[in-house]
């Protein structure tokens, strides 16, 4: 069972389409990812990026094509798709675990009860236990602290750390991170991105869409270069980071390593 | 300017200066009377009635409350079934509550309860007594603005909190119940205490029914005594000193109602 597991992809994308209206933003996406890979997803605004994370865990139904997470696959027929009970919809979210970029924390509760809201909820884990799992997952994003704060007396970094360890509680079998740091103050980005690099070392499947291009060829198995609803170019960072075949991904590339260059000889 | 400045309210001056003030109007209104009374010939102010129908005033303050109470529960629990049904994807679901809201936000509440009392029994074939037309209506118009309330509560959380919970694994139900309802409530509360003191006042409508409510017993008095001047003056001061806690309190919820704690 174990060896038919592994012996093909955990996450298979094929032939994804989306579309708002006339607006096609998902152009016949396919990707494969193996269990334990981390992917990077970067590209310019209006790529398609984050719309095709968001198809990944169903906050947006695609038009076309099929989605496999794990033992889960779910096909999209334009308007005809008969989207599954939403119990099965609610299934399939549970084992994907999604970061936002603007963290989404539940203000009306602590640091804890955002982290045990999950099990305690969707998995009916008892409380004892799911507060007993919650410490242990915000020891592991370093707030075990800051358990009893509301998420408004927490930094921007502490809040997506409490928001990744939020979605860790469900024990996703991938975790997606939309932009996690794009909206965090320069000197808060290096907290989040050791915890996801931590989450790296532990073998966690993951896929990031993210600006951050040094992160990304540190961190990643594979980078997704996408443009315009299409994946560009796709690879190992080595390849796809600092030698990229394709002219827009030089030129998209172009522009961050100017920027890097700049960032490194102004003082902030 | 500093936003919070000046929202931020020095809470035990405020009661003072509201102690105060009720104080000093209630001065005014007595000197007032002290002094055209004195002026004014032919009439003497005299409050000595309100004692010797103080039973019939009290039972009927008491009918207020309770009316208030019943028709605050009713329509709440009009307001947020309909308030969560307007928030519904289907068409069939939502034309007709919007329907039903604008009917009731868009008459005035005397000419429903009349039309409840009188018209629909005939259209309908169902008597109805006075008491519980009132309670009906009521409970309807109450439960029309209140509905508003609450899908007005519920929008206004933003997307990313049911996305959040979405992500999680949780139905639109759990999400609802556990993650969107909790922050809008909050949000709603001032909102709905100040349409509830709006029915409180509204229950004096009921006296045009006969229902024997602080107005009509005032009213029945009146006649009783030729002594109008007085119970009307005692009725809107009993009025007044029962909402003005409650206005108070209103206050006090809505700077304390932000998201920020428990």
């Amino acid at each position: 069972m174990s060896q038919s597991l592994s012996s093909r992809p955990l996450i298979d994308i094929t032939r994804l389409k989306k579309a708002f209206g006339e607006n096609v933003v998902l152009k016949d996406i396919s990707l494969q990812i193996e269990k334990g890979k981390v992917v990077a997803i970067i590209g310019p605004s209006g790529s398609g990026k984050s719309t095709l994370l968001r198809c990944i865990n169903l906050l947006s139904v695609p038009n076309g094509g099929s989605i496999t997470v794990g033992e889960q696959t779910i096909e999209f027929n334009g308007a005809r798709t008969v989207m599954p009970p939403e119990k099965t919809l609610a299934r399939f979210r549970a084992s994907t675990g999604m970061v936002f970029q603007h963290f989404n924390l539940f203000p009306h509760m602590t640091a804890l009860q955002n982290v045990m809201e999950g099990p305690v909820t969707v998995l009916k884990t008892p409380k004892a236990q799911a507060a007993d799992e919650a410490r242990a997952l915000l020891a592991k994003v370093g707030l075990l602290e800051r358990a009893d704060y509301y998420p408004d007396k927490l930094s921007g970094g502490q809040k997506q750390r409490v928001a990744i360890a939020r979605a860790l509680a469900m024990k996703p079998a991938v975790m997606l991170f939309d932009e996690a740091t794009s909206a965090l103050d320069p000197e808060l980005v290096g907290e989040v991105l050791n915890v996801i690099k931590g989450l790296a070392r532990e073998g966690m499947t993951m896929i990031l869409v993210t600006h951050e291009i040094a992160f990304a060829r540190e961190v990643a198995d594979q980078v997704i270069f996408m443009r315009d609803g299409v994946v560009a170019e796709s690879g190992p960072p080595s390849v796809v980071i600092d030698d990229p075949k394709q002219e827009s991904t030089r030129t998209f590339l172009g522009r961050f390593k100017a920027s890097e260059t700049a960032q490194s000889a102004t003082v902030i | 300017m500093d936003f919070s400045d000046w929202r931020a309210q020095p809470t035990g001056r405020s009661r003072l200066g509201m102690a105060a003030l009720v104080v000093l109007a209630l001065v005014g209104v007595w000197a007032a009377f002290k002094h055209f009374g004195g002026v004014a010939p032919g009439y003497d102010w005299d409050f000595s009635v309100l004692w010797k129908y103080r039973s019939l005033l009290v039972s009927g303050l008491l009918y207020t409350l309770l009316f208030t109470v019943i028709c605050v529960f009713l329509g709440l629990l009009v307001g947020l079934v309909t308030g969560l049904g307007r928030l519904s994807r289907n068409p069939l679901i939502t034309a007709p509550l919007r329907a039903y809201i604008e009917v009731f936000r868009c008459t005035p509440v005397l000419v429903q309860l009349v039309w409840f009392y009188y018209a629909l029994p005939v259209l309908t074939g169902i008597e109805m007594s006075a008491v519980t037309a009132a309670t009906v209506c009521l409970a309807l118009y109450g439960g029309a603005f209140y509905s508003e309330i609450v899908r007005g509560g519920i929008i206004a959380i933003e997307s990313g909190q049911s996305e959040a919970a979405m992500a999680l694994g949780m139905t639109r139900l759990q999400a609802l119940r556990r993650i969107i309802l909790p922050q809008a409530f909050k949000k709603m509360v001032p909102p709905l205490m100040n349409q509830s003191i709006m029915q409180l006042k509204n229950t004096s409508l009921l006296s045009v029914l006969a229902v024997p409510d602080l107005l009509y017993q005032g009213q029945l008095i009146a006649h009783d005594t030729y002594r109008p001047l007085e119970i009307y003056t005692f009725i809107a001061i009993a009025y007044f000193l029962v909402l003005l806690p409650v206005t108070m309190w209103a206050k006090r919820m809505e700077y304390g109602a932000g998201p920020k704690e428990a």
